[in-house]
């Protein structure tokens, strides 16, 4: 059953709270987690067939995270849908655990790792021909950052899925605007992105990622063509949620002190910008 | 029998397997009809074709994957080292005209570091036959291992005839030598023999080691060839960085063993592009010029007063 928006977006709060926790002691990417947490919670309770008991069925649904450093977000949508324990979130970068700044499959509910960026396309692709090859009908969904369509092994997946036919993958592109440090637009312009899709052979569309119902319209009206796979370009806001980190380039990695964390945590509660000084900027 | 027909034999009944090319289809060129849905052409795209084959594989798919080696080990090397070595995946990655067999390609197409980069990868196994045959007889236990494998196409016509029984990790030894033993793999296994020939009317005792799988070696026949009294020779189409004249090596230090070796290899050059027959005479790779750089080293070991033939 279908979750409320309202439902939705406590659930995504309590995501970007856990984000901002694992945003010390070591730092994540907080930037581009930010940016994609209203998607993936939307697709895990509203989109896809994924559950604690179905991890290993055949049948389920698939989503693969391809620019990988985002990964907080999926723990923070995982440790909330219960397939792992939120105590675990605990263990962010201890020996201890397999929770680090990219994601890995020991980690229940992870398909597969990532990180090198340009690599999760034409895995998914495995997935959904597999998929067809067995006459099923499940969606396999993988996200993209918009910086990451910088990698030729992206365009390459590209043209071979079109070629394939793969209408059960559905890529959703994070489109931030934001490379590691530099605005995409400035360093490495992708526009116009729904004429290139098409030039592909893939059916775009393009909504606001952080809009429950324009995200609810988009994926219900998939697949958009059933000859070609579909591409989701979700407009989403780097840091969305925390106004003294949103839209900044200087705020990819961060790794903050633990008073930030709590300045931080209230942020997201009164939306106010609050004054954090700690060097943010670490080109990993 | 060729590899097509073993391959179809293999896996017609065996919905596991499933066939992937960037386009090369020399080999299996009739499988696109008969195994149909389960044959995957993705054009010139190694990336992809190793990442989707990641993905099938972990949907319980064992994929085999062609491609040319040098294309499939470098041009996709990142792929196979972080989806399928990273993963762990049952992969199978065949390339073609591996070492010599580039003829006259040129360097673009000369895989003669593609072992060394293979190796590097924690659970890849390597393959190397000698022969068609050769690889007919272990094709089967490699494709159903559990684990990844680089297999070096070769379809050449058989040096020898191998003994049939084959095990990841077991060599075949094709002769025993008390002076001189030439450890081999692929396609210089006949160069190999044909020396071996020419060193016994001199009188020398020479054994031949096809070593069949480069990873995981046959330690125990290394460890049984190596002692004071013999000379070892690598003998081997690729970059003496990295290859069988490495393995060897690490592998005398870590057990504290010494012994002559000889390294038969490419020189830190890319060969000359040419015809087969006329790249081994080029490189000096023919039987009789092995031969004679086995006696050479054999000569200026003696006058070093290191070995006592």
């Amino acid at each position: 059953m279908k979750k409320s928006n309202k439902e939705l977006e406590d659930t995504a709060f309590k995501v970007r709270e856990h984000i901002i926790r694992m945003a010390t002691d070591g730092g994540c990417f907080i930037g581009a987690s930010l940016s994609c947490t209203d998607l993936i919670v939307y697709l895990y309770n509203n989109f896809l067939n994924i559950t604690k008991d179905n991890l290993n069925d055949i049948n389920r649904d698939y989503l693969f995270l391809s620019k990988g450093h985002d990964v907080p977000a999926l723990y923070g949508t995982l440790a909330e849908l219960g397939i792992i324990a939120k105590d675990r979130l605990k263990n962010h970068l201890k020996t201890n655990d397999f929770i680090y700044w990219h994601p890995n499959r020991k980690l229940p509910g992870i398909e597969f790792h990532s990180g090198s960026l340009g690599h999760l396309l034409s895995v998914s692709m495995g997935v959904a021909k597999d998929c067809k090859l067995r006459n099923q009908q499940n969606k396999i969904v993988v996200i993209l950052g918009d910086g990451e369509l910088n990698e030729g092994s992206v365009w390459e997946g590209f043209l071979v899925a079109s070629a394939l036919k793969l209408n059960n993958l559905i890529a959703v592109v994070d489109r931030n605007r934001f490379q590691a440090n530099i605005r995409t637009e400035e360093l490495i312009p992708v526009e116009p992105l729904e004429k290139k899709f098409e030039a592909f052979g893939w059916t775009p569309s393009r909504c606001d990622g952080h809009d429950f119902n324009e995200l609810d319209k988009a994926f219900s009206k998939l697949p958009f063509n059933k000859d070609t796979p579909s591409v989701i370009i979700a407009e989403t806001v780097r840091g969305k949620g925390l106004p003294s980190i949103e839209e900044r380039a200087d705020r990819w990695f961060c790794n903050f002190t633990h008073d930030e964390v709590n300045q931080l945590l209230k942020e997201l509660n009164s939306k106010e910008k609050t004054d954090i000084k700690s060097e943010t900027l670490i080109v990993r | 029998m060729n590899y097509e027909d073993f391959l179809l034999n293999l896996i017609k009944n065996d919905e596991r397997f499933v066939v992937i090319t960037a386009e090369n289809r020399a080999a299996i060129r009739n499988l696109p009809n008969i195994v149909k849905d389960r044959f995957i052409d993705v054009g010139i795209a190694e990336q992809t074709m190793v990442g989707l084959a990641a993905g099938l594989a972990l949907r319980g798919r064992i994929p085999i994957v062609h491609a040319l080696a040098t294309f499939l080990t470098m041009r996709a090397f990142e792929f196979i080292r972080t989806d399928v070595g990273i993963g762990n995946l049952p992969v199978k990655l065949v390339g073609a005209v591996p070492g010599f067999l580039s003829d006259g390609n040129g360097p673009t197409h000369q895989a003669i570091e593609d072992i060394s980069l293979m190796r590097g990868i924690p659970p890849m196994n390597i393959f190397c036959p000698a022969d068609e045959e050769d690889m007919l007889i272990g094709l089967k236990e490699v494709l159903l291992s559990p684990s990844p494998f680089y297999i070096r196409f070769n379809n050449l016509k058989p040096a020898v005839e191998h003994k049939k029984d084959f095990r990841i990790g077991k060599a075949e030894l094709i002769s025993e030598g008390r002076d001189i033993v030439i450890l081999t793999y692929g396609i210089l296994l006949r160069q190999a023999v044909e020396a071996a020939a020419i060193l016994r009317t001199e009188g020398k005792s020479v054994g031949i080691i096809n070593l069949r799988t480069l990873k995981p070696i046959d330690e125990e026949a290394i460890r049984d060839s190596c002692s004071r009294k013999v000379l070892l020779v690598t003998l081997e189409d690729h970059f003496v960085t990295g290859g069988l004249y490495s393995i060897i090596s690490e592998f005398l230090v870590r057990e504290k063993l010494s012994c002559n070796v000889l390294p038969i290899a490419l020189m830190n050059k890319w060969f000359k592009p040419a015809l087969l027959p006329d790249v081994l005479t080029y490189e000096e790779f023919t039987s009789e010029d092995i031969a004679g750089r086995i006696n050479k080293e054999l000569i200026r070991l003696s006058e070093r007063k290191e070995y006592s033939f």
